[in-house]
């Protein structure tokens, strides 16, 4: 190496220390990175986005609808005129599995924001309040949590008569438990970090600080609960759908058109084949897309 | 210490690969343990102590670790080029453990003497009755009072330091030739501390085991050990006998931890020095010295080349441009 | 210990008289429902109702004689079927759900478990991904979907298991794999993060500093650990295999008492639903009772707390 009287002079105190820490990513960047390295929650990502536009777009794609009948072509097998085959009033089973997209999806996420809705309250006040407003708020949540939920949407539905606002109801007051749960564990670990303190310290008010540092924070595993949640409320609405309870004809839901296909299962097995894919895809990719957001957002895991 | 060293670590260099890219956790650091002595490893959090504890045990990870370069002999055989079932029969048996947190460090659903009693079957070829009573026996020698009762109990129901005693236990129970302590300490209160500490160096005493110490608390090292190695940013800034680090220390980094230490001579006024700045992002380490960013007596030459070696005396070795014949004298109370 | 059994027994009482209330009161809120007398029924059901429900009373005393006769199981008259009680109705078909609801938690449990296991020692490896996807498809399969497929591959196509009814085993494979699809892929990916958390946990790397063989790690430290978090889905399974049967049991033609449950819905059959209803959550809401009870025996951390371990 080559010394020089140069060598040894002091270097002046610079910020030499800080160019050597890493260029931070965000907690966002950071999750949006990781999941995009995941093959399986992208294709569930990009499913998803499509089976959206399709149940925005589809309807228009075609000039039937979905309850037009045409008795002359009961139970068609697929083929270039009815893509899908029809069913056994003449319908258009592509038409109506499109229609029935719209349904179940907007079933799926009008249930889960009003899961969102109520359980991050009802979480965010326990979690936030603590103390006998936590241990009391959470007591009620422990024990409607040992009810068996399904039973009670059963029930629910037969006393409401079937139909989509009452599917609606129905599932959102019934499933929030969970979200609750979840914002209450995320908010009780989180106020007792330095930020918060420092905001309380700085004089802002108790709502100020739920809504703008501890809500926000928590958002990670809510949103996972709402991935997962989704799923689950389309299920539940095919589950409620096969015992009689789902949406009234001739709207339907793909748990309807399944139901209905069930039951020409040996002599048209298309006509269940359908819905049933069209459920499963849809199953499949907010599973992908949750599990793949679990691992992305989770800090535990990140490396 | 005449006699031929019990583990000699030579340039090892281990590196993880994280999807940013390679760090070198380790980077060519040696240095020799002597039967039934004492060394202690100290630094900063990050800077590769315990990466060379797990790499003696070969407990890291692979992938995402690598051990990229060198030896580890103990006596004669390299462990890095051991079989996974070799290493298992030294694991426990020859080199033991302890790690910085009981609480987590044994399992909850088993007993403490199922626990201890279990490398004494597999290493001792004990039977189970001969393990229990040699368990019971190693929790009295640790300081567990009726050890006969407590060894039928659950981790949970013992005490932090009463954790770390059954690690201690446990870890001796084989009657180890070289004792591993990575910051065995860390996680307990301060008067634990120092019972711990005594133990550690009244079993050492009874039993010749040697031990590795590992450890951020220049106090601890103190307290057990003759010989002490700094580490900084994976690399060896400076060893040498206890009393030459105390007394002699040469690194500008020696002297910010011992500056760091609170002493009881120290006047009240008197602030306690800190280190400013934080360890280096090992990914994008900085050039040169690692530690010239820091550094408060940093000189050009810091931020071009790593130091050499300089021995001053036998067994005490320091990496610093300081050394060097041209280099001003610095002022020790210089902090930043 | 003693305290916490108690405050389990007695928040499970609680539980259950929440619902039989909310149950009592949402009957009581449909229109034409089972306690008033507006729509044609049998006149002689109609006389029983009456009689059973003592529909002249106010609503609290009605309220509590049905509590008085739920003390002594007696869940009343059909509202459809003259001459026949819920508990009838319970006695004969529930012994054949309980049989495909056992063999189906012991499926789950057999092939779930191994299979999550198998997939945390062998994790971003090929088995992995392979059991996960399984898993996946599994939870995202709707069991009619299911039920169809082996029907239409086993039964249609291939002709080698009944496609529905009741009878000796052979009925029994198809139905009892269908219900115990979902649990098994869901244990199998419980077990399987369970795992993945218990093998990073430090006493793991403390069993192998002592020198332990991968597979007595596994068997004597990981394994217990890791499937304690299972137990807790013993409950939620079971309600989900029950509520699994309703479909499982209407497209196989099982006479089971889940195939009556449906059959009563489409009827509106309201005393019967009410009746099955508490039925099935007495059930549910014991059997979570009897894990969270023997869940501190397999547990030694929770002992002495009285607490579950959070």
């Amino acid at each position: 190496m080559h010394l020089t009287s140069h060598s040894f002079e002091p270097i002046l105190k610079k910020d030499a220390a800080a160019n050597h820490i890493r260029p931070s990513m965000t907690y966002w960047q950071d999750a949006w990175r990781r999941l995009k390295k995941n093959k399986l929650a992208m294709i569930g990502l990009y499913i998803i986005l499509l089976i959206l536009l399709i149940a925005l777009a589809g309807p228009w794609l075609s000039t039937l609808s979905y309850s037009d009948q045409d008795l002359t072509a009961t139970n068609q097998s697929p083929s270039a005129e009815h893509w899908f085959g029809t069913d056994n009033l003449g319908r258009d089973l592509f038409i109506r599995v499109l229609y029935g997209a719209r349904i179940s999806l907007s079933i799926g996420i009008v249930a889960s924001i009003l899961n969102l809705t109520i359980g991050v309250i009802y979480g965010g006040i326990a979690g936030f309040f603590g103390g006998r407003t936590d241990k009391v708020m959470m007591n009620v949540v422990d024990i409607l949590y040992g009810i068996p939920v399904l039973l009670y949407v059963i029930l629910l539905m037969v006393v409401l008569e079937p139909g989509l606002i009452n599917i609606f109801i129905a599932l959102g007051i019934a499933y929030w438990l969970r979200m609750a749960r979840i914002v209450r564990g995320q908010i009780l670990g989180l106020k007792e970090q330095d930020y918060v303190l420092a905001a309380r310290t700085l004089g802002a008010g108790s709502w100020r600080i739920l809504f703008r540092h501890l809500i926000p924070n928590s958002m990670g595993p809510i949103i996972i609960t709402m991935t997962l949640a989704i799923p689950e409320a389309i299920f539940t609405e095919a589950f409620l759908s096969f015992i009689g309870l789902g949406v009234a004809a001739p709207m339907a839901s793909w748990g309807v058109l399944a139901s209905e296909g069930i039951t020409s299962l040996r002599s048209y097995p298309f006509q269940l084949f359908f819905p049933a894919m069209a459920i499963s895809i849809t199953m499949l990719a907010f599973n992908f897309l949750g599990d793949g957001l679990r691992d992305a957002l989770d800090p535990r895991v990140r490396r | 210490m005449n006699s031929n060293p019990l583990l000699s670590v030579e340039e090892l260099t281990v590196c993880f690969d994280t999807f940013a890219g390679e760090v070198k956790a380790v980077d060519t650091i040696s240095f020799q343990v002597y039967p039934g002595e004492a060394i202690g490893i100290v630094g900063e959090s990050g800077c590769g102590k315990s990466v060379t504890a797990h790499s003696i045990m070969q407990l890291i990870p692979t992938p995402p670790g690598r051990y990229a370069k060198g030896k580890i002999l103990f006596g004669k055989d390299d462990l890095l080029q051991k079989s996974e079932a070799d290493m298992a029969k030294i694991r426990g048996n020859d080199i033991s453990i302890i790690f910085q947190d009981a609480m987590t460090s044994l399992n909850p659903v088993l007993t403490i003497g199922m626990q201890i009693g279990e490398s004494l079957q597999l290493h001792q070829h004990m039977n189970k009755q001969d393990a229990y009573a040699r368990a019971v026996e190693m929790l009295r020698l640790v300081g567990i009072p009726s050890p006969e009762e407590r060894i039928k109990e659950y981790p949970h129901q013992f005490s932090g330091g009463m954790r770390q005693r059954v690690m201690i236990a446990m870890a001796l129970s084989c009657n180890p030739k070289l004792l591993i302590a990575d910051e065995p300490t860390t996680a307990l209160d301060v008067t634990i501390q120092a019972q711990i500490l005594d133990l550690m160096k009244d079993l050492q005493g009874k039993l010749n085991t040697a031990i590795i110490l590992i450890s951020h608390d220049l106090g601890a090292i103190a307290s057990l050990c003759s010989r002490v190695i700094v580490m900084y940013a994976g690399k060896i800034a400076e060893a040498g006998t206890a009393i030459d680090i105390f007394h002699q220390p040469q690194h500008p980094y020696t002297w910010g931890l011992l500056q760091s230490l609170p002493r009881i001579d120290m006047m009240q006024k008197q602030k306690l020095a800190i280190i400013p700045g934080q360890p280096p992002d090992l990914l994008s380490p900085p050039t040169g010295c690692p530690f010239h960013p820091r550094c408060p007596h940093a000189m050009s030459i810091c931020q071009e080349h790593y130091p050499e070696t300089t021995v001053l005396t036998k067994g005490h070795m320091v990496h610093c441009w300081l050394q060097h014949p041209d280099a001003p004298k610095p002022n020790r109370e210089v902090t930043a | 210990m003693l305290r916490y059994m108690l405050i389990r027994i007695f928040n499970s009482l609680l539980v259950l008289l929440a619902i039989i209330t909310i149950t009592f009161f949402l009957m009581h809120a449909i229109p034409g429902g089972p306690f008033t007398s507006e729509k044609n029924i049998p006149a002689a059901v109609l006389k029983n109702i009456e009689e059973h429900y003592r529909l002249h009373d106010p609503l609290w005393k009605q309220y509590i004689d049905y509590l008085g006769n739920l003390t002594h199981f007696d869940l009343g008259p059909s509202f459809k079927y003259a001459g026949r009680t819920v508990n009838d109705l319970i006695r004969e078909s529930f012994p054949v759900s309980l049989q495909l609801g056992m063999v189906s938690i012991a499926l789950s449990i057999l092939l779930g478990i191994p299979a999550g296991a198998i997939a945390a020692l062998r994790q971003n490896k090929w088995q992995d991904y392979a059991t996960m996807f399984l898993a996946t498809l599994g939870v995202s399969v709707p069991s009619f979907v299911l039920a169809t497929l082996l029907i239409y591959i086993f039964a249609i196509k291939l002709s080698l298991l009944p496609a529905a009814m009741w009878g000796g085993i052979t009925y029994m494979i198809l139905p009892a794999l269908t219900l115990a699809g979902q649990p098994t892929a869901f244990i199998a990916r419980l077990t399987r993060s369970s795992m993945l958390e218990v093998l990073a946990q430090d006493y793991i790397k403390t069993a192998r500093a002592k020198g332990l063989s991968p597979a007595l790690i596994l068997y004597r430290h990981a394994l217990k650990n890791a499937l304690i978090p299972i137990i807790t889905y013993i409950g939620p399974m079971a309600a989900g295999i029950l509520t699994g049967s309703f479909i499982i049991e209407n497209i196989f033609a099982i006479p089971g008492l889940g195939r009556h449950f449906v059959t009563s819905i489409y009827n509106r059959d309201y005393t019967v639903i009410l009746g099955v209803t508490i039925f099935y959550s007495v059930l549910i809401i014991g059997l979570n009772l009897i894990v969270d009870l023997i869940y501190p025996l397999l547990n030694p951390r929770i002992k002495l707390t009285g607490k579950q371990g959070e």
